[in-house]
């Protein structure tokens, strides 16, 4: 039973980290950019649907007003900072965005205080196996929300317009020029979906876990992760990674014991890397 | 053009040394006023709580001065602080402190908030030989390194939780108990820690989940499904606001029964406010609470100082604000008794303090740590949705009876 609920939590937690990392493959992909950021967009996310808590509205409306709110912050972000990075190296875009990333904290720090919040959905539990298994609902109501964004994105992507001319710019930013797409706005546009998903991912974050102004950098370093193993571009690799990294995180918890939890993530993510460059290095046209 | 500019940069250092020898000269006394230095997190992840501890000091000065001040040799003196705000950042407090010392020629020190910035002034005020009154630092590993200008008004935080060990033990009629604990990784939760072994050794009890919580970690699923599957009769917990306010989410949504939950920083968390019903029973340690009959003549009680505190800064004191005010009362104290602005006198009267004030008994020991004073227990207790703290332990000040075992999740209304 125990080893049912590590999986079910594990799952259901990777969900959800799945859905930032597909934020952070997507602009990377597009843009390359890494975005340091990436967490601290989270957490704004989070404040919002925690905003609307305060005022006596459900913290769940937030998965829809938070992403809207976050659009337009992630589009003011790339006018005002990233249009500038764009096609630099990627060190310069990751001090860009590790400076967003103080100026944010502190910004939240400012309006929000510097207090742990949380916001209520009173969603219950269900039990499973005669309350041997237990599922927060808000925990299960996240998962369900983050795979109904994650697909919509995927036909968005795939059907419409924007959706091609950003698949286009990813694959080849200077022919998608030649051929009239206006990259600027494509970039513009990815910036602001990247920060919709953290918007997201935040308002469901408010209701399954805790808030705080500087809590940010974990959920930036998990999706970096989530990303490297799953490559870019490639969303049910994203998914699929998100999920493993949970399910592992959890049995690395009650194997080896919590305090080891996080570093054994991070023994894997070396596994994986390593691994990785044993298999290019056997690649003909891998030449270093 | 290049000579101007020489010119311009020589007087602008002349003016800046003479501003430095000027304020120097201020030194420790000024007229009428002992300055103190305090160099506290007014921006950054303790602003909160830095606020709280600002207030606490302020509030303090304020009543000293309005019912006299200070009287060395005959003369009225009051009390003025000094303030930097170190951005919750240990490496920034230590460079403010040594500014307080050298730049404004401070020569008395409050404490800062939090265990890990007051570990990061003590070895400068240690150097320069400043004394410093500290309200916010509890870790243990403060009082053993033999500090001799540290004087710390609180309980250690191996204190904090033995306590509920020991009422679990008296619940359980005399015997040992099986404790379930988790603990963030950082100085004040690991001594928290090693309280409750010293406590478990003591009194024959059993640990049987040990777990450390990484800093970064906002999730317990997998230590609460561990205790689900043992059965502890008492778990622990301590992580800060954060591990507070996370262990309540996750224990009352996994349906989580224990005959009984203690923690740290209830009332930092504002756990009853934030959680509300799902925190009732959770047992909670404490520095003071303000229904504690403890007196002094300067604030009388502690439910008149929390009156007071609320009239001025228009929310109920936290013990934050209640041990910093406490600090204020131990200089005055100890200048009287010193009769003199010697830093070493001043020092060896500190040494001896021995005082009640309306946040409890305060006596030092050898390691500077207040050794008068017991840690307190209060009870989340709830009527309707209105929750609030009672207090439940030690015994001589508890206004409510101690609730045991916790009712199980679904009797739980």
């Amino acid at each position: 039973m125990l080893m049912v609920q590590a999986s079910l939590d594990g799952i259901l937690l990777g969900i959800l980290f799945a859905l930032i990392a597909y934020g952070m493959a997507l602009q990377w992909g597009v843009m390359n950019i890494i975005n340091i950021a990436q967490g601290d967009l989270v957490i704004l996310g989070g404040y919002i649907a925690y905003t609307m808590y305060l005022v006596g509205i459900h913290p769940a409306w937030g998965v829809i007003v938070s992403p809207i709110i976050m659009y337009f912050v992630g589009v003011l972000l790339y006018k005002l900072v990233i249009n500038k990075v764009v096609d630099r190296d990627l060190f310069i875009s990751i001090l860009a965005t590790f400076g967003i990333a103080i100026v944010f904290q502190q910004l939240m720090n400012f309006i929000f205080g510097a207090d742990v919040v949380v916001a209520q959905s009173e969603y219950g539990t269900t039990m499973l196996f005669d309350n041997s298994v237990t599922l927060p609902n808000s925990k299960i109501f996240s998962a369900f929300i983050s795979v109904l964004y994650a697909v919509a994105l995927v036909i968005y992507m795939k059907k419409s317009r924007l959706g091609r001319a950003i698949r286009a710019t990813a694959q080849n930013a200077r022919a998608a020029k030649i051929l009239g797409v206006d990259t600027e706005k494509v970039y513009a546009a990815t910036f602001g979906i990247n920060a919709a998903l953290c918007g997201i991912a935040g308002a469901l974050i408010s209701i399954t876990l805790t808030l705080h102004p500087y809590v940010g950098l974990p959920y930036t370093v998990r999706s970096f992760m989530i990303v490297i193993v799953a490559g870019l571009g490639n969303l049910p690799a994203v998914a699929l990674s998100g999920m493993g990294l949970g399910l592992f995180e959890e049995f690395a918890d009650y194997i080896l014991g919590t305090e080891f939890r996080i570093g054994a993530v991070f023994m894997l993510l070396v596994f994986i890397l390593v691994y990785r460059r044993f298999k290019l290095s056997k690649k003909r046209e891998y030449l270093k | 053009m290049n000579k101007l500019v020489k010119l311009f940069i020589t007087s602008i250092s002349a003016i800046t040394l003479a501003l430095v020898s000027f304020t120097s000269s201020f030194a420790k006394v000024e007229g009428d006023y002992i300055v103190l230095g305090s160099a506290i997190s007014l921006t950054g992840k303790y602003s909160s709580n830095g606020v709280h501890t600002q207030n606490g000091y302020n509030m303090a000065v304020d009543r000293i001065n309005k019912m006299g001040g200070v009287e060395v040799q005959g003369k009225k003196y009051k009390f003025e602080i000094i303030y930097y705000d170190d951005e919750s950042n240990p490496k920034r407090a230590a460079q403010l402190a040594e500014r307080l010392i050298k730049q404004d020629g401070v020569h008395y020190m409050l404490g800062p908030y939090s265990s890990g910035l007051t570990k990061a002034i003590a070895p400068v005020t240690e150097k320069y030989k400043i004394p410093m009154v500290e309200a916010n630092g509890a870790s243990r590993s403060l009082f053993t390194k033999g500090y001799k200008y540290l004087f710390a008004v609180l309980s250690p935080a191996n204190q904090y939780l033995e306590v509920a060990i020991d009422l679990a033990v008296e619940k359980n009629g005399g015997k040992g108990v099986k404790i379930a604990q988790a603990f963030e990784q950082d100085a004040f939760s690991q001594d928290v820690r090693l309280g409750i072994l010293d406590a478990a050794k003591r009194t024959g009890s059993e640990i049987i989940i040990d777990d450390k919580l990484p800093k970064e970690l906002n999730d317990m699923a997998a230590t609460l499904a561990k205790v689900k599957a043992t059965k502890p009769d008492v778990l622990v917990v301590s992580g800060h606001t954060k591990g507070a306010l996370t262990a309540i989410r996750q224990i009352s949504e996994m349906k989580v029964d224990v005959p009984m939950l203690a923690m740290t920083h209830c009332d930092a968390a504002k756990l009853s406010k934030q959680h509300g019903k799902k925190s009732e029973y959770a047992l909670c340690a404490s520095q003071w609470h303000k229904n504690l009959s403890y007196k002094d003549k300067f604030f009388g009680s502690g439910k008149k100082y929390a009156k007071d505190f609320q009239k001025e800064f228009g929310y109920d004191p936290p013990y934050q604000s209640a041990e910093s005010s406490a600090a204020l009362l131990v200089f005055k104290d100890a200048f009287e008794r010193a009769n003199s602005f010697d830093r070493d006198a001043v020092r060896d009267a500190l040494v001896d303090t021995e005082m009640q004030t309306f946040y409890g008994n305060i006596k030092f020991g050898p390691g500077g740590q207040n050794v008068a004073k017991p840690m307190i227990l209060f009870q989340v207790r709830c009527k309707g949705d209105d929750c609030e703290n009672r207090v439940v332990a030690p015994t001589k000040w508890a206004s409510d009876k101690f609730y045991h075992p916790i009712p199980k999740w679904s009797e739980r209304s």
